[in-house]
């Protein structure tokens, strides 16, 4: 009955009530009672977000126009990854542009299962580099989320055989809201860039350094000294010594879930999987736009399907192939709406009507 | 960098030694530059990068001193040094006053070098003369020349209304040494004696002086003046304080403006010539850059397309003869030189071998071909020979020194394309770039300017007599006739010419004037790509019917792309009898033996707005960003004038002012430069724009079968790749070309594709089209297996053929942080022996410096810093040559050669020998002509 099943029933707009009953009513109005779901949603965005609480129940109900959809999982089969924000929008991009997609997507955001991360960044090549010093590699995938960041020039202070010196450096100046730099948390603004990609920046200018990074913005590895030196890592043999520094490691706001330290990380290793030039045989259409035309086809006619074999064989999805896949379905279904505007949930303003199980549009 | 072509950039003075017959060109960012005879050239270049004021040869020495506007004097010489002539700096001096004197005391303002080669003197603002040795420059106090001992005779009312004036004018008396003309500012014009160091003469002249000069004779002297009068003066032993002879006002009677420069040339007939600058009626002409010339009931005003830098007259120097006889007057306006024939009638130019005005219209392309083949080249030349009958056919009056250059190796082309709508042919071979042939696209097109208006059709009892010289001419009718490509087959003589409106025209050479239809077909590259608007200009409009052209190059197709934005790319596969042509849309292949469109391709990405509404939309965002600067300025004024509140006494206002200093000091430094990191996408402005196009005969479908081929990339990174059909020679008439796509590559790092070349077996790259036939390559090498050669702005890389797989990289960017501006295969010959050469590719990055990387191993050869980072339009003006040299505009005037090459290097080598210097000659020559300081 999952992905099948499709039931409307109203709420108090403004008095939803508790969590937990809701959870009772679902599990209640689907006679699953004896399963551990998973409930989600699909905000004005058409975004899937989850619903586990009394806060974002609310916050639920009441972006609802009028229609609330909600989506229901058996708690084992939740990809996590299909929570997020944009999550459609993203997963739509990345199939657009990525052919083996499947291959190198991983979910994302996930609390509890690490080894379903996607690595966005890490840091590097801790054990060779000074402590004061931090690579940081930004893995971009096929996401499409942006780099974001700004750099400039400026002066740093060098230690030299004469004493202190003055010298150009380049310094990061801005972090674009959003953006993948942003959403390490391994970089911050004013922390000085000293290597792109293995390749000492001393010496040259921000233009040649900005050239730089763009040409490999699909792989970036920069070494920064950190401007804020209190979170760096501190190796156990130092530990007892220092005081006034922080022993935890990736401490505060740099210990975000999404970042993780890998260490003996060397630049060159995955060299490999970076940029394949994608070549078109012949006169042929695109290559991408056909696989994105069966797809959309096809989960759209999920949505329609009111014919029993469709039925029959989602089920047959369903029974025989691994939670991922299921969670899957209800990603494609989504992104099958986002895809076309007129389907987009955000519009279903009378478009749509209960038949029994199934919804047309 | 081995010599520089062209016209200098900003010149600010000139000197002619008649002794050495060579001409001394300063400008204003302090180079000097010699020349004499074709290919004499000598260049020279002030530590100081002051503007260089005045230039004096020393008489019958190979010397010569200039004066910068930082009042340092410099002499140069010219010093022999394995068999070849080179111009050095020898010393520096700035004349010092007492201490405590002003400035002013010391300011000079004249420079006489005296005919005893050994003095220098020097007029100064103060009035005071001051006498300097050469070479040592030690200053000989006890000869000074104060005002004060030249005013002790002048009369008391005269000289109580002329106080402290400054030397305007020096004058080596011709034919007496021991004299000097002294003119002061005010009018006052004394004979000086060196000798007794004495006034010997007085003139007392009314209106401010501009200029003197003395006749050959040494009996009389004219002097100009800034009303726009000259004045001409006796000198008699007998009189000591004459009166003028005659005073005229040549274009009066209402107010004119000065003369600054006079010259009185004595001829056989009897009737002087009389040459001045300047001098035009103040309401009516004031605004012309004229110089006339009076001979007898002749008189011309040439009028000039810039300022007159100042001019000089060639005249008969022998000391012997008894008269000037005038041949040529050299005038060095702001944008060009031009020299004019004062021996043959009517007065015409002399069409100069070197110091061509390249921009006489803007430059906007160049293409260089090599190695021409002599008929051609004759083709070429006969054309441009029919285009310069109104020139005089004097040889070049300034004949200096010999060329000792050995004599160019090949015949090589350099073409312009400019703005008005023309194309240049340069003979690009030697040190002297000369012009062989201009040709114009404008016939084809109606434009707004009628081509009949003619400035020369002035009237016989015009007055004054003005006639434009030069060929100066920035303002374009019509900016969209603009030359942005240009393409010649230097086998067949087709040439493809693009432009800015969209507009590609194809021609062939024509021996013969002839009329006749230009066809005209229509490429619309937005295909079907529909909710598009072009914002841009429109094309241009065609003339109707048949037009008759000149012989040379005559266009008999054109095809007009849709939109009509800047083609961006062209390329002419001259045996296929195809031209490709790319936009910022999409690009086509056209068929000019049927004259008809093969296929068009759109490249344009659905979501990119810009390219779609031409320039148009990009003036407004500079419109905005203007107008948000002004808004912040704004802005932080009035929050200034507000924190100044009520009282407003002035050290509050001072204060305020500092304060708003400090506040937009602070701005800009909170505001610091920065760059923006973002990975290229397909969303990206102007991804589709067509940046190369390629033709070649190789294996793009499969390793057994090899077909033409056309290759196009795009600033996203995507190469496209078309499989050609052309029906063999015998059916090339009636069965159509074909074409398909056959392969589409997406670069992944999206950085914009700059060339595309495909190596042969022995991975040598393919020959031009028609070199084969013409047995001047070997054919390239089909049994082994080709490979690609992709350039993008970031990497280099290297493709197997026909199944374009990855075989090998180079990524310039990511190692040095510089991008690929400029790619060209070069083929570098040894030096040592003639059988060996090897194919490289030669690239000039962003940052200016020229890398040469080996084929097909894409390694690192040589790099050597070229062009200034700084200078964005050198580095986009810079063509390689196939033989591994280059040339970049320095300047909007000039190109700058060098050579990569060791075999090919053209840079001027020349031997000025001091000419024989009889000894009577030492008495009575004063073989310089003084340049004048500047108005």
């Amino acid at each position: 009955q999952f992905g099948a099943e499709f039931r409307r029933f109203s709420l108090d707009r403004y008095k939803p009530g508790k969590f937990e009953d809701f959870y009772k009513l679902i599990l209640h109005i689907h006679h699953i009672a004896n399963l551990e779901v998973m409930i989600g949603y699909a905000d004005v965005h058409g975004d899937l977000l989850p619903i586990n609480n009394d806060d974002n129940f609310f916050k639920a109900v009441s972006s609802a126009h009028p229609l609330l959809r909600v989506f229901i999982q058996r708690q084992d089969e939740v990809d996590y990854s299909n929570f997020g924000t944009n999550t459609l929008s993203r997963k739509k991009k990345a199939l657009v542009t990525l052919r083996n997609d499947n291959l190198r997507r991983r979910p994302h955001i996930n609390i509890s299962m690490p080894h379903d991360f996607r690595p966005v960044s890490s840091i590097i090549d801790v054990d060779i580099l000074p402590e004061t010093h931090r690579r940081v590699r930004l893995y971009r995938h096929g996401c499409e989320k942006p780099l974001g960041f700004y750099i400039r020039d400026g002066t740093s202070v060098r230690v030299t055989p004469h004493g202190l010196e003055k010298v150009p450096g380049i310094f990061i100046s801005r972090m674009v809201p959003g953006g993948l730099a942003e959403s390490t948390g391994l970089l911050a603004v004013n922390d000085e860039v000293l290597e792109v990609n293995g390749i000492e920046v001393a010496g040259k200018t921000l233009d040649q350094v900005t050239d730089m990074m763009i040409a490999n913005s699909h792989n970036l590895i920069i070494t920064v000294k950190p401007a804020n030196q209190r979170n760096n890592i501190i190796r156990s043999s130092r530990m007892s010594g220092s005081s006034g520094q922080s022993t935890d490691s990736t401490a505060s706001h740099h210990s975000l879930p999404t970042s993780h330290v890998l260490q003996n990380f060397h630049p060159d290793e995955m060299e490999s999987d970076e940029e394949a030039d994608i070549v078109i045989e012949g006169g042929l259409e695109p290559q991408h736009i056909p696989k994105l035309h069966s797809l959309t086809s096809s989960s759209l006619s999920r949505i329609n399907g009111s014919s029993l074999s469709h039925r029959l064989q989602r089920d047959l999805v369903l029974n025989n192939n691994s939670g991922r896949e299921s969670n899957g379905n209800i990603h494609k279904l989504l992104s099958s709406l986002k895809t076309d505007p007129r389907h987009s949930l955000v519009i279903p303003r009378g478009g749509i009507e209960e038949d029994g199980t199934v919804i047309t549009l | 960098q081995t010599v520089e072509h062209g016209f200098p950039h900003q010149p600010s003075a000139l000197g002619y030694s008649s002794f050495l017959r060579l001409m001394a060109i300063g400008t204003r960012s302090g180079a000097i530059k010699l020349y004499g005879a074709p290919g004499v050239e000598f260049m020279g270049l002030h530590e100081e990068n002051n503007t260089v004021m005045q230039i004096h040869f020393i008489p019958d020495q190979c010397q010569l001193v200039t004066l910068l506007d930082d009042n340092s004097l410099h002499l140069w010489s010219l010093k022999q040094h394995s068999g070849a002539s080179e111009l050095q700096e020898e010393h520096r001096f700035t004349l010092k006053g007492p201490p405590g004197s002003p400035p002013s005391a010391t300011q000079i303002t004249a420079v006489l070098p005296h005919s005893s080669r050994e003095l220098l003197y020097l007029g100064t603002e103060s009035g005071n003369i001051f006498v300097v040795e050469l070479p040592s420059f030690r200053v000989l106090e006890d000869r000074t020349i104060t005002s004060e001992a030249v005013l002790q005779r002048v009369p008391e009312d005269y000289c109580n209304r002329r106080l402290c004036e400054l030397v305007e004018a020096l004058r080596e008396h011709p034919k007496n040494p021991d004299q000097i003309l002294i003119g002061y500012s005010r009018g006052l014009i004394v004979l000086w004696d060196l000798q007794n160091n004495k006034v010997t003469h007085h003139f007392l002249g009314s209106q401010q002086l501009e200029n003197l000069y003395w006749q050959r004779d040494g009996s009389k002297f004219v002097s100009c003046h800034y009303d726009g009068s000259y004045t001409q003066w006796p000198v008699s032993s007998d009189n000591r304080q004459p009166e003028p002879l005659e005073n005229l006002v040549p274009y009066g009677p209402f107010p004119c403006k000065a003369i600054s420069k006079i010259y009185w040339q004595t001829t056989k007939n009897g009737l002087p010539y009389v040459i001045f600058q300047g001098g035009m009626p103040r309401a009516s002409y004031g605004d012309r850059h004229s110089i006339s010339v009076v001979h007898g009931s002749q008189q011309t005003a040439f009028d000039f397309t810039s300022r007159v830098i100042d001019f000089f007259i060639i005249f008969s120097s022998e000391p012997t003869a008894e008269f000037d006889d005038p041949s040529a007057m050299v005038v060095l306006a702001e944008e060009e030189l031009v020299v004019i024939d004062l021996k043959t009638a009517g007065w015409p130019a002399v069409h100069p071998p070197y110091l061509a005005s390249l921009h006489c219209s803007a430059i906007t392309c160049s293409h260089h071909v090599s190695n021409i083949p002599l008929k051609l080249w004759e083709r070429i030349i006969s054309a441009g020979s029919k285009q310069n009958i109104h020139y005089s056919n004097m040889p070049w009056p300034i004949d200096g020194g010999s060329n000792i250059a050995p004599d160019p190796p090949q015949r090589d082309l350099l073409l312009t394309g400019h703005e008005d709508g023309t194309v240049r042919f340069w003979d690009a071979s030697g040190v002297c770039l000369h012009l062989l042939y201009k040709l114009s696209t404008v016939r084809v097109f109606l434009t707004d300017a009628d081509p009949n208006d003619n400035m020369n059709t002035l009237g016989e009892d015009e007055w004054p007599p003005l006639r434009k010289v030069g060929t100066f001419d920035p303002y374009s009718d019509d900016p969209r006739l603009g030359i942005q490509k240009i393409y010649l087959c230097k086998y067949s003589g087709y040439l493809a010419v693009a432009g800015t409106a969209g507009q590609v025209l194809v021609m062939e050479l024509n021996d013969e004037d002839a009329e006749h239809v230009v066809d005209h077909a229509e490429a619309d590259l937005l295909q079907d790509q529909e909710g598009y608007r072009w914002k841009g200009h429109e094309k241009l409009k065609t003339r109707e019917g048949p037009v008759r052209f000149e012989a040379g190059f005559q266009p008999f197709v054109l095809v007009q792309c849709q939109p009509p934005a800047v083609v961006t790319s062209l390329a002419l596969h001259s045996e296929w009898k195809l031209v490709a042509f790319g936009t910022s849309h999409g690009f086509g292949l056209f068929d000019h033996q049927q004259k008809r469109l093969v296929f068009v391709k759109c490249t344009l990405h659905p979501s990119d707005q810009l390219a779609l509404e031409g320039p148009l939309s990009r003036v407004k965002s500079l419109k905005k960003s203007l107008r948000q600067s002004f808004r912040r300025i704004r802005r932080s004024r009035v929050s200034s004038r507000k924190r100044r509140g009520g009282s407003g006494n002035a050290s509050e206002v001072q204060e305020a002012n500092a304060k708003f200093d400090q506040d937009a000091l602070q701005e800009m430094e909170l505001a610091p430069v920065q760059r923006k990191i973002e990975a290229r996408s397909a969303e990206d402005s102007f991804t589709g724009f067509v940046r190369t196009l390629y033709f070649a005969d190789t294996f793009l479908r499969d390793s057994s079968r090899h077909c033409p081929s056309l290759w196009a990339g795009t600033n996203g990174g995507t190469v496209y790749a078309f499989c050609l059909r052309v029906p063999p020679a015998e059916r090339r008439v009636d069965e159509p070309v074909r074409a398909e796509q056959a392969k589409e590559i997406q670069l992944m790092h999206r950085a914009p594709v700059v060339g595309i070349l495909v190596l042969d077996g022995r991975s040598t790259p393919l020959p031009e089209p028609l070199e084969v036939a013409h047995d001047l390559s070997k054919s390239p090498d089909m049994q082994g297996s080709h490979q690609l050669l992709v350039v993008s702005e970031e990497q280099f890389k290297v493709f197997t053929l026909p199944k374009v797989s990855s075989k090998l990289k180079l990524k310039l960017t990511a190692l040095e942080g510089c991008r690929v501006r400029k790619v060209m295969v070069a083929n570098f010959g040894s030096c040592k022996t003639d059988d060996y050469s090897e194919n490289d590719l030669a690239v000039l990055t962003n940052l200016g410096d020229i890398q040469i990387i080996s084929l097909p191993f894409l390694k690192l050869q040589i790099r050597y810093p070229c062009i200034r980072k700084e200078d964005v339009s050198g580095i986009a003006s810079c063509v390689f040559t196939k033989y591994g040299q280059g040339f970049y505009l320095i300047s909007p005037s000039e190109f700058e050669r060098f050579s990569l090459s060791t075999k090919w290097l053209v840079e001027p080598r020349c031997v000025v020998d001091m000419p024989e210097v009889t000894s009577n000659n030492d008495e009575h020559k004063s073989g310089v002509e003084n340049a004048v300081r500047k108005s």
